[in-house]
């Protein structure tokens, strides 16, 4: 590992990204994640990298379409708003079947919302964002180092199973500065090798690739989608990741996610000096959600308290992955509020954990 | 270390001009003496001097922020009566936003800067940050800023630091690039700047500073 830089969040993402052989960048500014697109206008020329800014998000995530269809690896960066205007490419792009890596920096919605932190995208993100039968692979890193090492693994995730990955991250992620350390390695871009699917142009040398997400008849599209779906219960067994904490003996677990999750590992550390038996999961993968991973850690719990700044969209999913064989309250914030551990703290205090 | 009347701080996007700019307000109270905050930073939608309102109310500084700072509005919005609050006295800070960009919201005061005789603008350089990690580098980004606002640096503040895992180590490992940073672009090195605990023995003019407010997982 090289000497330590500290970065913001947004930039350790846009890093991480050329180091993992991101030849294009398409963009377009919004808060909070802006600094993706700046730190990259300065970067990429010097790497021999693209960097892009599209006349909108539409424009960006096409051009994103059209660049992974040429087997490059390319990415795009959004917050909110911003991924809802890029919902019907990346539709396209897993009807396509191609890898690419899209970034969300979560601010406050509905509409416009605001610029502070949210995790209010969890149901557009994790449900697939666009049109369609399809899933797309969403990791959530919880600090400024995880934010470069989640955006290696997307680009690999991403290739590994031709699909769309995210990084769904939040504001305070994408502003905080930490500590970050990338390996010494060389930035070598990326290119169509591996990847005879790839349109790139073969001077005949082979049939033809096409891309496209149209299929003329129903029984095709129907295959097609199948085949897909084989792949996602291979996703599903192989890449889901979740980090437990004090959960063995826990009574009360929080599940919580991102930023979220520490926020709530400072309120359950309190708890256990207060001598009050909480412990923490951290779901990294939201897709695929870590199911297996989440029984383990509730198995001795008797209530679980799931924590976000939304109104509570992983609640189901948490209910769902547990069968509901434990009680699931809520707590969070939302709108670009912070909850604060001591607020946490109150609530696993409401739901009986005591000393 | 020593500063203007009136202090303006600049440097590389999250060089720790603000943690610095609260420092300094905060030890000029305590002698007390007036003081007044001007945030210009018209580029950081959070983590910004505005953030610390309570801080400053509780020790009597008066703060000067961007209109619409730390609300929804994304829009860089600037009241700031810059001749009068240097015309009532007492000591004056002014925390830049970060590089070029953010420097050009200070030239629209460059007259008046210029025009003002106690006065410093303070480089600050952090060599644990992407992009500015060389001298060379460091001076650039320098060059930049006061091309962009049109005043003058008078001294560099050597801030290096990996955030809280920032040990004395981390410091000294710092001092030849802060030298030889300062020695490229022909200003004085104002002060090395350190946390209780992370100072090395032998770092020129060292000046302390404190993290006056934590993150907010660390409540």
């Amino acid at each position: 590992m090289a000497e330590k830089s500290l970065m913001k969040g947004n930039e350790a993402l846009a890093e991480a990204a050329l180091r993992a052989g991101c030849k294009c960048f398409f963009g377009y500014p919004i808060t909070p994640q802006t600094e993706i697109a700046a730190y990259l206008s300065k970067r990429m020329p010097k790497v021999g990298g693209v960097f892009l800014q599209a006349e909108s998000e539409v424009a960006a995530i096409n051009m994103v379409y059209g660049c992974a269809g040429s087997g490059i690896r390319c990415m795009t960066s959004s917050s909110s708003p911003g991924i809802s205007l890029k919902s019907e490419g990346i539709s396209y792009i897993a009807g396509a079947d191609l890898p690419c890596v899209i970034i969300d920096v979560m601010r406050g919605g509905p509409g416009l919302g605001g610029i502070q932190p949210s995790q209010a995208d969890y149901y557009q993100i994790t449900k697939g964002v666009g049109h369609g039968d399809y899933n797309i692979i969403v990791l959530a890193p919880s600090t400024v180092q995880e934010m470069a090492d989640c955006v290696t693994k997307a680009f690999d995730l991403a290739d590994k199973y031709r699909m769309p990955a995210v990084v769904l991250a939040d504001g305070l992620l994408g502003q905080m500065m930490e500590p970050v350390a990338f390996d010494d390695a060389e930035i070598v871009m990326s290119d169509a090798s591996n990847k005879p699917w790839a349109a790139n142009g073969h001077k005949n040398a082979r049939k033809h690739n096409i891309i496209n997400s149209l299929y003329l008849q129903a029984p095709e599209l129907e295959r097609t989608i199948k085949e897909r779906y084989e792949r996602y219960a291979e996703i599903e067994k192989n890449e889901p990741v979740g980090v437990a904490d004090y959960c063995d003996d826990a009574d009360i677990v929080v599940v919580a996610y991102g930023s979220t999750a520490r926020l709530a590992k400072s309120a359950v550390d309190e708890a256990r000096k207060q001598g009050i038996k909480a412990g923490v999961f951290r779901p990294v993968t939201l897709y695929p959600f870590p199911k297996n991973e989440l029984n383990a850690a509730v198995k001795n719990a008797k209530k679980v308290l799931v924590v976000e700044m939304s109104m509570g969209q992983m609640v189901d999913d948490v209910k769902l992955a547990i069968n509901c064989s434990k009680p699931v309250d809520f707590f969070g914030r939302t709108g670009g509020v912070i909850p604060a551990p001591a607020e946490i703290l109150a609530k696993i205090k409401e739901m009986g954990g005591n000393n | 270390m020593r500063y203007g009347r009136l202090t303006v701080v600049t440097g590389h996007y999250g060089s720790g001009k603000t943690n610095l700019s609260v420092n300094l307000a905060v030890d000029i109270a305590a002698a007390g003496e007036k003081c007044t905050v001007i945030d210009l930073d018209i580029v950081n939608p959070y983590f910004r001097t505005a953030d610390f309102g309570k801080l400053f109310g509780d020790r009597g500084i008066a703060l000067y922020a961007p209109v619409y700072a730390n609300t929804n509005l994304d829009i860089p919005s600037l009241n700031i009566p810059l001749e009068s609050i240097l015309s009532d006295g007492g000591c004056v800070i002014i925390d830049v936003g970060g590089d070029d960009e953010g420097a050009k919201a200070l030239g629209r005061f460059a007259p008046l800067i210029n025009g003002y005789a106690d006065r410093d603008m303070l480089y600050v350089i952090n060599r644990y940050r992407y992009l500015t990690k060389e001298p060379a580098e460091a001076v650039q980004v320098m060059r930049e800023i006061e091309w962009s606002c049109g005043i003058a640096h008078t001294g560099i503040v050597n801030n290096s630091s990996l955030g809280a895992e920032t040990t004395a180590d981390t410091v000294r490992d710092s001092l030849a690039f802060a030298e030889e940073t300062a020695k490229l672009a022909g200003l004085p090195l104002r002060a090395t700047c350190a946390i209780e605990g992370a100072m090395p023995a032998d770092a020129p003019e060292p000046y302390v500073i404190k993290r006056h407010v934590k993150n907010l997982w660390e409540e």
